[in-house]
């Protein structure tokens, strides 16, 4: 019997590749390991997830601070019986380091892999680390790709025995620069291997409604899974400062004034004019109108052709992801069979 | 050229403390035009160290020598009573001029006056910056003359990270975007193209990852043993 056989046509058969190839509007989450070795806070914040989401992408050392690995996590999150998403950066391993790690994670039961460059170590917690950047994110969906595929590892040598099969994955910036680059950007991550995409942060919709007028130009749409990013505001501050501070991140002024008008009856009060009970009212209202917002984008988003799912991004505010799938009509997530896939 | 920057004073103090004699050894090439250790420096450091020996009442002799390149010996030969005379080289050197001293005086402590710091050039009056990482497989031709392996952050051979805004890297908006700046060239000549292809995993063998290199040129070697 071929792979395909045996995968009834799947590249690899996770649950999220399922559930994209039955033409389901798919939902990914994101869950940020601890600075810890305790796995307990992993089992917490992947039954918050647990039904909500059709995978759970577990960082990598994101923004550069050392936390538990996502290899780690995500063999936690398999005990648990969620699918993880094992983010993968070039910035702390090699090639054979990544390769070795490729094994490891199949051996342990994931199945979705994706790959990225990783943020510079400048902004983290080890700024004199010395970074590898031994090859970078399209030269990792090629490697990943490869070993799967071709069952070779990436000097070009032959392995025997089970090869790793990662439904592989690739970030997207629409919104970075050179802007006109990034459809085309886009195209050679998706010819280099990646199967599904996960975009930054999308708040200006008429914005990445127009990438995505390139992108389907291009056919990109047709030979990938897109998933664009959204994530719910917590306040009108983190608003403003992800529109200033945050490369990639175009966030319209209307929503920021929206964020603001939440917090109206507190307005113009100094913080410590604030009680504590005031505070958590005011922080409950943007909260609320934070989901809201993010409910709105899906639901606009989803409109959008070559859109195939959404990816929640609300690290250390899992809670939230609940109410932002129930609010879109997301709710409950399909279960597609591996017999009842089309081939 | 090599990019050098002179070490703090009180650096240059720890470094040569406990010598009675001391030479500062300036260098004529590279360090002389970005103004880190040229005859000049290796004067003005010269005298800096005697007065600050002199105030702290343990006097220093330390005087001062510039070569036209430290990093060929028979320059060096040139000073050789001088350094066979000192305590102590403080090198104002790049690192190539420390170890042809170290190298070529087997009793000689040589201690570093500089640091070292890039291949580059200068861009306008007192700025110098990096261009060239001596990875030994230069790849300028695929990127319109722009190094992403000096110049981008992470060294991506593939195109910009999502980290690239405005036309600067995201880890300092002091340094330009690598990825921008090849795109915009590569835009004005036509040849966007390029950028699509797949350029695969780079060999760092030739890089300093491949071990400590040497060049070996049979044909200069031959001619030598002919003569």
């Amino acid at each position: 019997m071929t792979a395909d056989e045996k995968s009834n046509g799947y590249l690899v058969g996770s649950n999220l590749e399922r559930v994209l190839r039955a033409g389901h509007f798919a939902v990914t989450g994101e869950l940020g390991p601890p600075q810890s070795a305790d796995g307990e806070v992993i089992r917490k914040k992947a039954a918050l997830l647990r039904g909500y989401v059709d995978a759970v992408n577990i960082t990598d050392n994101q923004t550069a601070i050392v936390r538990m690995s996502s290899i780690g996590a995500g063999a936690i999150l398999v005990q648990e019986g969620l699918e993880p998403v094992i983010q993968m950066t070039c910035r702390d391993r090699n090639r054979l380091a990544i390769q070795s790690d490729i094994l490891g994670a199949y051996a342990l039961g994931m199945r979705n892999l994706l790959c990225l460059s990783g943020d510079h170590q400048t902004f983290g917690n080890h700024p004199t680390a010395k970074n590898v950047f031994d090859i970078d994110s399209i030269q990792l969906l090629h490697l990943v790709t490869a070993m799967r595929d071709e069952k070779i590892f990436e000097c070009g040598d032959a392995f025997k025995g089970q090869e790793p099969r990662f439904f592989t994955g690739a970030a997207a910036a629409p919104f970075a620069d050179p802007i006109d680059f990034r459809p085309y950007r886009l195209a050679k991550k998706v010819n280099a291997g990646a199967n599904f995409i996960q975009t930054q942060l999308v708040y200006d919709v008429p914005a990445f409604a127009r990438y995505m007028e390139k992108v389907r130009s291009l056919g990109v749409h047709k030979q990938t899974y897109i998933l664009a990013g959204v994530g719910p505001l917590k306040s009108p501050g983190m608003a403003r400062y992800m529109k200033k501070d945050v490369p990639g991140i175009l966030v319209p002024d209307e929503l920021i004034e929206r964020m603001e008008g939440a917090g109206a009856p507190w307005a113009g009060k100094k913080a410590d004019e604030l009680s504590k009970e005031e505070k958590k009212e005011r922080s409950t209202a943007w909260k609320n109108e934070g989901i809201q917002i993010c409910i709105e984008l899906i639901q606009t988003l989803r409109q959008i052709e070559g859109v195939a799912g959404v990816h929640i991004m609300a690290i250390e505010w899992e809670e939230a992801v609940k109410p932002i799938v129930e609010g879109a009509g997301l709710y409950p997530r399909p279960v597609v069979e591996v017999e009842a896939a089309p081939l | 050229m090599i990019v050098a920057e002179q070490k703090s004073l009180e650096e240059l103090k720890t470094l040569v403390s406990g010598a009675e004699k001391v030479v500062v050894v300036g260098c004529g090439t590279c360090v002389t035009v970005c103004f880190a250790g040229g005859a000049r420096e290796a004067a003005i450091a010269a005298s800096s160290l005697r007065m600050a020996s002199k105030l702290e009442g343990n006097p220093q002799e330390v005087t001062d020598v510039t070569v036209q390149r430290q990093c060929e010996w028979e320059y060096l030969d040139q000073i050789a009573e001088q350094v066979k005379d000192a305590d102590i080289v403080l090198s104002l050197g790049c690192g190539v001029g420390v170890q042809a001293i170290a190298e070529h005086f087997d009793q000689t402590w040589v201690v570093p006056g500089l640091n070292t710091k890039f291949l580059g050039l200068p861009t306008e009056q007192g700025v110098w910056a990096e261009r060239c990482a001596a990875c030994g497989d230069c790849v300028l031709g695929l990127t319109g003359g722009i190094c992403p392996i000096a110049r981008c952050s992470k060294s991506l051979l593939n195109g910009p990270c999502g980290g690239s805004e405005a036309g600067h890297c995201e880890i300092n908006p002091e340094i330009p975007c690598a990825w921008q700046l090849i795109y915009d060239r590569l835009n004005s000549l036509g040849k966007l193209n390029v950028l699509l292809e797949f350029q695969p995993p780079k060999n760092w063998r030739t890089s300093r990852d491949g071990g400590p290199r040497k060049i070996v040129r049979q044909d200069l070697r031959l001619v030598m043993e002919r003569e």
